[in-house]
C-alpha cells in the first residue's frame, strides 16, 4: 500500500511504477550502455531509449529488440544514404528522471540523428523538454491519451480516436450496448481517455446513471469486489459492456477473476485498450474467448507484409514462438518513416528531417498505408479483435479506412477547437477559434 | 507457434480460394443450403443458418448447433462441406449424416462472435429441453430465462410437463414465468404470478428481468413488480454484506500467507528483510518451472501440480534464505539500517537474475481444475480459488504454530529469539538456530508464492506487491506474535474490503494506510504487544 502512495504521487504514469529510487539503484547497476569506443564517420546513430530493467522491461524490452531487428533489417539492405545504422541502446531502468538523463547522454555524448523509445506518458513528459532544447527527433510508438503534439516527436502509435472511440462505436453498433463500465488503473492514460469517452457518450444520449467509472491502483490484485460491482451493475435489464484501460499487469488477475466468477464475454464482453498478445502469453485465455481488444494491428492479421514480419521477426529472435503487437508495429512504421525521410531530404539533420516528414507515407504491416500528418501522428486502420483460445485475436471488425489521428480531444471542451499543424501553421496547438498559437507551456 | 504458421497459411490459403470461388454449387434442399451458409465464413450468414436449422425439426440439428457451440463445426469454403467433428472424433457430414473419413485439409472451424454465441445458445436451450440428459436439460432450462423468447412457451410448456427433476422443473418455472412477464397478451393473473416466481428467485437476474420490464404493464402487474424489485434489493443488499465480509477472509488470507513468513524474519529475529516478496516470487517461479516439467513429460499429473511444487518451492526459498542468512545478514545482527539497505540490494539482484533467467514477461501458471470456477451460497459466488487459499493459508498458520510450539527447534527459535546470550550458555547452536529460523522464514515465503501464482502475474516484481502489505500485517499485528500477524491480516483485509465499495480502491487503500499509521501513534508495538524484558533488551 505504501507503494501505492508513491504512484499517486507519481500519478503520471503509463504502466506500474516502481519506487523511483529502486529505478535509480538499477540504473546505477545497469547504466551500460553498450555503445563502442569509437564510431566510424561512416554510420549513421541511431539512439534506442526503453527500458531493460525495472518495471517497464517486460513491454518496453520487446521494442529495444525491434529497432535492433529493424536496423538490422536496414543494414542488410545497405543501410541510408549508403551509410550503415548504428544502434546505441541505452537502460533508463523504468526510472523518469533518468530517461531525460539517457536522451541527453544519446544526444550529446553519442550523437544519434533519432531516437526511438519511451512507452509510459510519464517517460515521454521527461524527455520532452530535453528534446526541445537539444533539437533532436523522438518516435512515440505506443497508444496515448493525446492531448499533446510536439514537434521534435512523432506519434506513431494510437491517439484516442483511434483506439477508444471506434471500439466504442463498434460496441453500440454491434452489441447494441447500453450501460457502460469504464474501468481504468488510477493514472493520466484511463483518466484522459474516460473523460474522452465519457464526453462520448454522453454526445451519443448515453445517461450518466448508465456510465460506472472505476480505477483501481497500479497493480491491483484483489479483484472480487470490483468484479461483483460489475456483475451488479450489468444486471439492470440493459445491455452492459466493460470498456478497460486497466494497465497491463493488472489484467492478469482482473481476467482470472471474471472467468473464476463466471462472467461470459456474451453476457458482459469487456473491451481492453492495453492487452495485446503479450500480455496473453503469461494467461489461460480459454475463459476469455470472446473478450475484446482494440488496436491497430493483430498478429493474426493475414497480410504477406505481416506474413513476411513475424518470420523474419522470429528468425532474428531464433524463437519460433515469439509474439508480435501492435507498439511493434508501431516501432516498424515510424523506423520506415524515418529511413523515407532521411532518404527523401538526403540528410540527417533533424530540422530537415522533421520538415520533410509530414506527408511521407509507408506501407504498415495489415495493407494499408501509415501518412506522417501536419500534427506529427499517423493515420492508422482500428481493428477490434476477439480473444481466441490459443491467445491470438480473430479481427471482428475493422474501420473501413484509415483514421487520421488527433492530437487534440474533439471530445472534450477544452481542446476541441486546438489542432497541431506543424507544416502551414508552425505551431502544435493552434486555436482555430481564436486563431491564435498557444505556444509551448501547454 | 509452429502449428499456428501453418494454419494461418492455411488460413491465407482459404481465403483466396473464398474470394475465386464465386459460383455455390448446387444444393440438393432447404436444410442443405442452411448448412452450407456455415462455409461463406459471414457471421450474417451463421446467422441465418443458425435460425434456420434451430426451426427446421431435421434430427441433425441439435448435433450441428451443439458442435457450433463447442467449435467442433468445420466448413470446407472450397466445396461448402460443412462437417460435424464428434466428441468422440468421429467425422460426419453436417448436411447429410453420412460419415466421413477425414476432414478436407483447408476446413477450418466455423467462427463465431458474442452475438452469434448467444444466438446459438438460445438455439441449443430450444433444441435440448427434451434431451435425456439431466445436466444439458438444466442448463436448457437456465437459458430460456436469459432468452425469453416468446415462440418457445410451447415448448416450454411441453417440456414442464414431462420434466421430473426438481431442479430443473424449477429452471423451467422461471424461465416460463419471464416469458409470460414479457408476453404482450398474457393475463394480468398470469403476468402477477410470474413476478411471484421471479421476486421467489431473488437474485441479480431476476432483478435485471424486473428493472427491465417495460413501461406499458397494467398498473397492477406494474405495482407487484416495484414490491419484488425493491424486496429483491433488500435482500441483496444483506447479502452484499456477507459477501464483503467474505472477500475480506479472503484478501485477508492472501495478506495472511505473504506476512506468515516475514512474521518469523522479521517478527521473530528482527531482520528487516527487503528481500521477502523476492522469496515469494522465488516460489512462484517454482510452481511455474514444475508445471513446465509436467506439460512437456507428464500431462497427466497437472493437477497435482502445486501438490508436488509446495515442498520444492519450500525447499528451494528455504535454501536461498538460509544461502542469505550465512552470506549477509549474520554480519548484520543488531544494525537494522544496513540490513535494510543490503536486503534491499540483494531483492534487486534476485530480480533482474530472475528476469535474466525467465525473460521480462509474465509467465503463465496453470489453474488445476480444482482451483478454476465457483460456486454459490445463497447470493454470493465464491470462486474455489480463493477458497482454497483461505484454507491453505489456516493450515500453513496452524502447522507453524504447532511447530514453534511442539518440537525442539521451535522451542530453540523461540529461546536464541527471546534471550540470546542466555540460550547460548544452555548450549543451544544460536548461529545455527539463526540460519534455520530465516530459512524457515523464507520456505514458508515459498510456499506463499506458489499459493499467489494462482491468483496474480507471475513476473519478476510479483514480490515487490506484497512487501509494503506484509510489513503493514506484521506491524500492525505486533512485531513478534505469530497471532497478531492473523489477527491483523484479517482485520485490514475486511476493512480494506468494506471501504472499497464506498470510497473506491484507490482512497481505500489511502485510507487504510492513515488508520493504521493513526493507530501505531496510538499502541506502537501493534495490536498484540509482546511483554517482558526480552523485548526492552
Amino acid at each position: 500500500m505504501l507503494t501505492q502512495l508513491t504512484h499517486d504521487i507519481a500519478t503520471v504514469t503509463r504502466r506500474r511504477a516502481l519506487a523511483a529510487t529502486a529505478g535509480l539503484v538499477m540504473g546505477l547497476a545497469a547504466s551500460s550502455s553498450f555503445s563502442p569506443a569509437q564510431a566510424a564517420d561512416d554510420t549513421i546513430k541511431v539512439g534506442i531509449l526503453h527500458s531493460l530493467s525495472g518495471t517497464m522491461a517486460i513491454s518496453e524490452s520487446t521494442l529495444k529488440d525491434t529497432v535492433l531487428f529493424m536496423i538490422d533489417e536496414q543494414n542488410k539492405k545497405g543501410g541510408v544514404m549508403g551509410k550503415k545504422l548504428e544502434a546505441v541502446v541505452v537502460d533508463p531502468a523504468s526510472n523518469w528522471p533518468l530517461f531525460a538523463e539517457k536522451a541527453r547522454e544519446l544526444i550529446t555524448k553519442d550523437k544519434v540523428a533519432v531516437v526511438f523509445g519511451c512507452w509510459t506518458s510519464v517517460s515521454r513528459k521527461s524527455v520532452l523538454p530535453v528534446f526541445k532544447e537539444l533539437n533532436n527527433i523522438l518516435f512515440y510508438p505506443v497508444q496515448y491519451e493525446g492531448e499533446e503534439s510536439e514537434r521534435n516527436v512523432f506519434y506513431t502509435g494510437a491517439a484516442p480516436n483511434q483506439q477508444a472511440i471506434p471500439a466504442v462505436d463498434y460496441l453500440m453498433k454491434d452489441e447494441k450496448v447500453k450501460r457502460w463500465v469504464l474501468a481504468g488503473t488510477d493514472y493520466v492514460y484511463p483518466r484522459t481517455t474516460n473523460k474522452i469517452l465519457e464526453a462520448y457518450l454522453k454526445s451519443k444520449g448515453v445517461a450518466q446513471e448508465d456510465i460506472m467509472i472505476n480505477y483501481t491502483p497500479f497493480g491491483h490484485s484483489d479483484w472480487q469486489t470490483i468484479v461483483a460491482d460489475i456483475k451488479k451493475f450489468g444486471s439492470a435489464g440493459k445491455k452492459t459492456a466493460v470498456v478497460s484501460t486497466i494497465n497491463g499487469d493488472a489484467n492478469v488477475p482482473f481476467y482470472k477473476e471474471l472467468g473464476n466468477q463466471g462472467i461470459k464475454a456474451k453476457d458482459i464482453p469487456v473491451v481492453a485498450f492495453s492487452v495485446g498478445e503479450e500480455e496473453l502469453a503469461g494467461i489461460d485465455a480459454k475463459p476469455l474467448v470472446g473478450h475484446l481488444a482494440a488496436w491497430n494491428y493483430f498478429e493474426s492479421i493475414k497480410t504477406p507484409a505481416n506474413e513476411k514480419f513475424i518470420k523474419e521477426w522470429q528468425a532474428y529472435t531464433k524463437n519460433p514462438k515469439r509474439t508480435t503487437n501492435d507498439p511493434m508495429e508501431a516501432t516498424y512504421i515510424g523506423f520506415n518513416l524515418w529511413v523515407k525521410a532521411v532518404e527523401k531530404v538526403k540528410s540527417t539533420d533533424p530540422d530537415k528531417v522533421i520538415d520533410a516528414l509530414p506527408g511521407i507515407e509507408t506501407a504498415n504491416l495489415t495493407g494499408g498505408t501509415a501518412k506522417v500528418l501536419p500534427n506529427h501522428h499517423i493515420t492508422k486502420p482500428v481493428y477490434i479483435g476477439e480473444i481466441k483460445a490459443n491467445g491470438q485475436f480473430d479481427v471482428v471488425w475493422k474501420t473501413p479506412a484509415e483514421v487520421a489521428g488527433d492530437a487534440w480531444s474533439k471530445e472534450l471542451p477544452d481542446s476541441k477547437d486546438l489542432v497541431g499543424d506543424w507544416v502551414g501553421k508552425k505551431c502544435g496547438n493552434y486555436n482555430t477559434k481564436t486563431s491564435k498559437c498557444l505556444g509551448s507551456g501547454s | 507457434m509452429f502449428a499456428n504458421c501453418i494454419d494461418r497459411f492455411r488460413a491465407l490459403f482459404l481465403s483466396i480460394l473464398l474470394l475465386s470461388c464465386f459460383v455455390l454449387p448446387a444444393m440438393a434442399g432447404p436444410f442443405e443450403d442452411s448448412v452450407a451458409k456455415f462455409a461463406n465464413d459471414e457471421f450474417s450468414d451463421t446467422e441465418d443458418a443458425v435460425g434456420e436449422i434451430a426451426s427446421s425439426g431435421n434430427p441433425l440439428a441439435s448435433p450441428i448447433i451443439s458442435a457450433l457451440q463447442d467449435g467442433r463445426l468445420s466448413a470446407d469454403p472450397d466445396s461448402k462441406k460443412v462437417f460435424i467433428t464428434q466428441p468422440d472424433g468421429k467425422i460426419i457430414d453436417a448436411a447429410t449424416g453420412a460419415a466421413v473419413d477425414k476432414l478436407p485439409d483447408n476446413a477450418a472451424a466455423v467462427r463465431l462472435n458474442n452475438r452469434l454465441r448467444r444466438t446459438v445458445d438460445a438455439a441449443v436451450g430450444g433444441l435440448t429441453l427434451m434431451s435425456s440428459d439431466p445436466a444439458k436439460r438444466l442448463s436448457a432450462a437456465q437459458s430460456v430465462l436469459k432468452s425469453h423468447e416468446e415462440s418457445m412457451l410451447p415448448t416450454v410448456d411441453s417440456a414442464l410437463a414431462k420434466e421430473t427433476n426438481k431442479s430443473t422443473r424449477q429452471a423451467l418455472a422461471e424461465g416460463r414465468a419471464a416469458i409470460i412477464l414479457f408476453k404482450s397478451d398474457a393475463s394480468d393473473s398470469d403476468k402477477l404470478d410470474a413476478v411471484a416466481v421471479i421476486k421467489a428467485r431473488g437474485d441479480q437476474e431476476a432483478l435485471a428481468l424486473l428493472t427491465s420490464l417495460d413501461a406499458g404493464q397494467p398498473p397492477l402487474v406494474a405495482k407487484a413488480a416495484a414490491s419484488a424489485i425493491s424486496s429483491i434489493q433488500s435482500n441483496l443488499a444483506l447479502w452484499s454484506t456477507v459477501q464483503n465480509a467474505w472477500y475480506g477472509l479472503s484478501l485477508g488470507s492472501v495478506l495472511l500467507l505473504a506476512a506468515i513468513g516475514l512474521a518469523i524474519t522479521f517478527g521473530v529475529m528482527g531482520v528487516i528483510n527487503m528481500a521477502h516478496g523476492e522469496m515469494v516470487m522465488l516460489g512462484a517461479y517454482t510452481t511455474f518451472a514444475v508445471q513446465e516439467v509436467i506439460r512437456t513429460s507428464y500431462p497427466g499429473l497437472f493437477d497435482y501440480s502445486l501438490l508436488i511444487a509446495l515442498p520444492l518451492a519450500f525447499l528451494v526459498a528455504g535454501g536461498i534464505g538460509v544461502l542469505i542468512e550465512r552470506s549477509i545478514i549474520r554480519f548484520l545482527y543488531g544494525r537494522p539500517l544496513e540490513t535494510l539497505l543490503a536486503t534491499w540490494g540483494l531483492s534487486l539482484v534476485l530480480q533482474q537474475a530472475v528476469r535474466t533467467l525467465f525473460g521480462p514477461t509474465n509467465r503463465e501458471v496453470g489453474n488445476p481444475s480444482w482451483m478454476s470456477g465457483a460456486f454459490e451460497v445463497g447470493q454470493i459466488t465464491i470462486t474455489y480459488n480463493r477458497l482454497w487459499i483461505f484454507c491453505f493459508t489456516l493450515a500453513v498458520f496452524a502447522i507453524l504454530l504447532a511447530m514453534l510450539r511442539y518440537t525442539a527447534l521451535g522451542l530453540e527459535m523461540r529461546a536464541v529469539t527471546q534471550n540470546r546470550r542466555m540460550a547460548a550458555s544452555m548450549g543451544i547452536a544460536t548461529s545455527r538456530v539463526d540460519a534455520l529460523t530465516f530459512g524457515l522464514g523464507s520456505g514458508i515465503a515459498g510456499i506463499a508464492g506458489v499459493a499467489l501464482s494462482q491468483i496474480d502475474n507471475v513476473s519478476p516484481n510479483l514480490g515487490q506487491s506484497y512487501i509494503i502489505d506484509s510489513f503493514m500485517v506484521v506491524v500492525f499485528g505486533g512485531v513478534g506474535n505469530l497471532w497478531g500477524t492473523l489477527v491483523g491480516a484479517f482485520t485490514l483485509g475486511i476493512a480494506n474490503k468494506f471501504l472499497e465499495p464506498v470510497a473506491g480502491a484507490v482512497l481505500g487503500k489511502i485510507a487504510i494506510l492513515v488508520l493504521i499509521i493513526l493507530f501505531i501513534q496510538k499502541r506502537p508495538r501493534g495490536l498484540f504487544a509482546l511483554k517482558g524484558r526480552a523485548v526492552e533488551a
